[in-house]
Parts: C-alpha cells; sequence; structure tokens
C-alpha cells in the first residue's frame, strides 16, 4: 500500500499542473453542489420553526348555540394531528383586538355588535407539521357543522413550499450535472496522464506486472485528487458561509432564522463523495486504456 | 528428437509463423531450447530475430503455430496469465527501455516490486545484483544521465533481479564500444553458469564466436543451417 501511495504522490508531483487543474475544478463542483446542501438545510430548519408556529383558526358561524361549542370542541381535540385546542368568544376576541390596535381603539369603540365570530385556536402536533397533512386536517374541520371558515395561512407557506422545492429540484440538477463533470474532468486527467507515461506502462507490463499493480497508484491518485479537492470546496464554503452568516444573524434577531453550517456526518459525506467522484473517474479512464 | 531431449526443453515452437498483413516475418519457424542452454539467435537485420523473442513473451501472438514454455501453451494462455509468464524470463530489450523518469535502483525494483516482494527483500537484491553489474556507485542516478554500457548493465540487472529461468537478450552488445561489450557479454555468462536458460539475438558474430553456445540462423523469417561461423 505504502509503495502504491508514493508512486501516487510521485505521478502528482509530476503532473502538478493537471492535477491542480482536476482538483480546482472538484473543489468548485463540490463548493457549488454543498452551497445547495447549505441552503437547503436552513431553509428547511426555518420552514419547520414556521411550521411549528402554525396555527389553524376556526371561525364559528354566528348561528352557532352555545349549548353546541364544547362538544365541538371536544370533537376537535380528539382530531388526529392535534395538539391543543383553544376557544375564544367573540368577546375575547374584540379585546384581544382592542389591546393590538391600541391608539386605533376607539374606531371599535361605536361598535353597536360585536362583528367578530367565535373562534378555536388550533395547535398542531409535530406530526402534522407536513405541509399536506395540514391541509387534510383543515379540510376535514371544515366539513364539520356550525364551522364557517378555516384559516391557516396557506397561502405564504405553501408559496415558500413550493419555492424550496424548485431549489431543491434545481440542486438535484446541479449536482448531478457538476458530479458528471467532475468525473469527466479527473477521467481526462487520469486518460492524460496515463498516455504521456504509455511508455513505462508498457515497460512494466513487460516485466511482469499484473494490470492491478498498474492502476492501484492511478485510483489512489483519484481519491487524494477527490479528497483534496473536497476539502478545499467545502473550506471555501465555510468561509463563504462565515462571510454571509455574520451579516445574516443581527438582521435576524430570532432564534427562528440561527442558520447553520453543515453537520458534521454530511461535511464527511461530502468528502467521500469528493473521492468516489475521483475514483470513478479513474475507472472510466482506466478501463477504456486497459480495455 | 529423442524423449529426453524433448523433456529437457524450456521453450518449444512448432511450426510457428508471424505475418504482419502480407508481410512474412517468421514462416515455419520449429525450434526447441533446451534448459540452461546458451543459445545464439543469429541473422541479419529485419531477419525475425526480434519477432521471434516478442512472440516468446508475449509481446505478440503467434499468427500459426504452437509455442510451449516452461509447460505453458502460449495459443491458450488466459489474459490474467500473460504477467505471470514473463516473470519466467529476464528481458534485455535492444532499446534497453528502462524508465527515464525512475532512477537505477528503482527500475531494477519494479520487477520485484510487481512480484509483491516484501521492501526489505527488494532493497538486499536490487543492491546486491547492482553490484554484480558494477553499478551500485550509481542507485540514484537516472537513465538518462548514463551512457549506453551504463544503460546496458542496468538493463541486465532488471533482467536477472528476479532469477527468471531464461534471460533474453536482444542484440545486447548492438551499439557498445568492444570494452563495454565484452563486460555484458560476460555477466550474461555468469548468469548462464549459474543455471539461467539464455537466449542472444544477435547479428555480432565475434560475440558469436566468442561464445561457443549454439546457434539457429534466421534468414528471411525461416530457420536455416546453422552456417559455418
Amino acid at each position: 500500500m505504502s509503495l502504491y501511495l508514493k508512486r501516487a504522490i510521485d505521478d502528482i508531483r509530476q503532473n502538478r499542473f493537471l492535477n491542480l487543474v482536476t482538483i480546482v475544478t472538484i473543489a468548485l463542483s463540490i463548493l457549488i453542489v454543498s452551497a445547495f446542501v447549505l441552503f437547503f438545510i436552513n431553509t428547511s430548519d426555518l420552514m419547520s420553526a414556521w411550521k411549528k408556529g402554525v396555527r389553524i383558526m376556526v371561525y364559528l358561524k354566528s348561528s352557532t348555540p352555545a349549548s353546541e361549542i364544547p362538544a365541538l370542541q371536544q370533537q376537535l381535540a380528539g382530531m388526529y394531528g392535534i395538539e391543543q385546542v383553544n376557544y375564544i368568544p367573540k368577546e375575547e376576541a374584540l379585546n384581544l383586538m382592542k389591546n393590538q390596535m391600541k391608539r386605533q381603539s376607539s374606531l371599535l369603540e361605536n361598535l353597536k355588535e360585536n362583528p367578530l365570530p367565535d373562534a378555536f385556536e388550533i395547535r398542531m402536533t409535530s406530526a402534522t407539521q407536513g405541509w399536506d397533512r395540514l391541509e387534510k386536517i383543515a379540510l376535514q374541520i371544515e366539513n364539520l357543522p356550525n364551522v364557517d371558515e378555516v384559516e391557516y395561512g396557506r397561502r405564504w407557506i405553501g408559496r415558500f413550499t413550493n419555492v424550496i422545492n424548485l431549489f431543491t429540484l434545481a440542486g438535484y440538477a446541479l449536482g448531478t450535472l457538476f458530479f458528471m463533470a467532475a468525473v469527466f474532468f479527473v477521467a481526462n486527467t487520469i486518460r492524460l496522464v496515463l498516455y504521456s507515461r504509455r511508455d513505462e506502462i508498457e515497460i512494466m507490463r513487460l516485466v511482469g506486472a499484473e494490470d492491478q499493480f498498474i492502476k492501484a497508484p492511478f485510483y489512489i491518485e483519484g481519491i487524494i485528487q477527490g479528497a483534496l479537492g473536497g476539502a478545499i470546496g467545502l473550506v471555501a464554503l465555510f468561509i463563504a458561509f462565515l462571510f454571509i452568516s455574520s451579516s445574516v444573524q443581527p438582521v435576524s434577531g430570532a432564534q427562528m432564522l440561527q442558520v447553520r453550517f453543515l453537520p458534521l456526518p454530511l461535511l464527511a459525506g461530502i468528502l467521500v463523495s469528493g473521492m468516489i467522484v475521483g475514483w470513478l473517474g479513474c475507472f472510466v479512464s482506466l478501463k477504456q486504456f486497459f480495455k | 528428437m529423442t524423449e529426453s531431449e524433448a523433456k529437457n526443453a524450456i521453450i518449444r515452437l512448432f511450426h510457428v509463423y508471424r505475418n504482419y498483413g502480407t508481410k512474412n516475418a517468421l514462416v515455419d519457424v520449429t525450434l526447441d531450447i533446451y534448459k540452461n542452454e546458451f543459445l545464439f539467435i543469429s541473422g541479419p537485420s529485419g531477419a525475425g530475430k526480434t519477432t521471434l523473442l516478442k512472440l516468446l513473451y508475449f509481446a505478440e501472438p503467434a499468427s500459426d503455430g504452437q509455442i510451449l514454455v516452461d509447460g505453458m501453451n502460449l495459443s491458450r494462455i488466459p489474459r490474467k496469465n500473460v504477467p505471470f509468464l514473463r516473470r519466467i524470463f529476464g528481458i534485455v530489450f535492444q532499446d534497453y527501455k528502462l524508465i527515464s523518469t525512475k532512477t537505477v535502483y528503482d527500475n531494477v525494483a519494479l520487477v520485484l516490486e510487481a512480484a509483491g516482494q516484501n521492501r526489505r527483500f527488494i532493497q538486499k537484491k536490487v543492491k546486491s545484483v547492482l553490484r554484480t553489474v558494477g553499478m551500485e556507485q550509481r542507485l540514484h542516478a537516472l537513465p538518462p544521465s548514463l551512457s549506453g554500457g551504463e544503460q546496458q548493465r542496468v538493463a541486465i540487472a532488471r533482467a536477472v533481479v528476479g532469477d527468471p529461468k531464461i534471460i533474453l537478450a536482444d542484440e545486447p552488445t548492438g551499439s557498445l564500444d568492444a570494452d563495454a561489450a565484452g563486460f555484458v557479454f560476460g555477466l550474461l555468462k555468469s548468469f548462464h553458469t549459474r543455471g539461467a536458460t539464455v537466449v542472444i539475438a544477435t547479428h555480432d558474430r565475434q560475440l558469436i564466436q566468442r561464445s561457443g553456445g549454439r546457434v539457429v540462423h534466421l534468414n528471411g523469417g525461416r530457420l536455416v543451417e546453422t552456417p559455418a561461423i
């Protein structure tokens, strides 16, 4: 193994420029793909934080008899995915409104009749934070008797989810594209090295070297290129993250927007992916060369 | 040929042909080479000497006929066994075929590394062989910095370092002056004395005269009666 490693390092030294180009290509690919992953992780965090705060407001018909309200509340509390149901009588709602409006609350003083409906405020369990489930529950509630309207901020959450999905899709597409580009670059580098050393390879074969003996250092070279490219890409991403996060945090203030870097297992996964790219590039060109 | 002669043959060629398109490089060559023999394959340039050697270590396949090397039938040898066939041979190439970016030591060590020997054994064996060929002072030199004679000695060291059963040398003294040629020939003789079969392809009549070994003559790709030297 140490012999193969030594030969691989010698090869890298002898073909510095080619190796540098490949490492930079892998680094750029890793940087771009990881940036998408980082964005996805943080927006997912943001989404789940927002979803945790999501509540469903159930407004009752004005004709609802007071005697039926406890039964309705019980029915809601018994539904799957609902954690807490608070009853907000229209008087309490009006008081809340007045408190929120502060200076403009005088506008409400001349009201002869409370225009607000009785309502239930529903908090969801963590199991129902998925967008589809939330929509289903809301639909179920809407069909209950005495329910006039159900509100759960569907528009903005829906739009935001669509944007996230679009970014995720773009991330996958770009990831695949850059993966292929990186494999292509590594394969070409190794191919050029192989052609520049074909006499040497021929001599090795003539003195009884098996193909595996000849190929092994190239595989190690590819893995080293992948690891170095991956590490450089991640370091570049971390530096960019430090710059961006330092400008995001003070603005957000809230804990909800606490941005975070890629977790350690994911970093290791990305690094290994870089090494796989290197290995795969070698595999492609060696297979062609030794055909 | 007697049965005992056949048993003693390490290389056997039966009606071997080698064609390059319409050109016949070897025509109906039948030849036995015996264990521990010192054999010359002589003939003018283009006679097919190098082609014959290439067929033996399977750098090229025969177009027709059968070749047996140490019991292996080359017409049926699987690709994965070719490296093992080549380890039977130590080959001294006409153009030396040293790797110009590797040191003298690394060039010679390559054979043992490819055979999977451990590092300590390799160090000991390579230094010993380089001492034998008088190159122990140039361990770290790169081939382009060596003279033709020195490169030939390194090539011989590489050929013998794996203790091969058969040494093939293609025009080993072709580009050397008389002294260097004498030294190289002496080396090949000494490895023959130690038990190796040595096959030399050459058109150097002086070298053949000095040796006293068997001589087979190739002309136009055919084996002809050994001419009187």
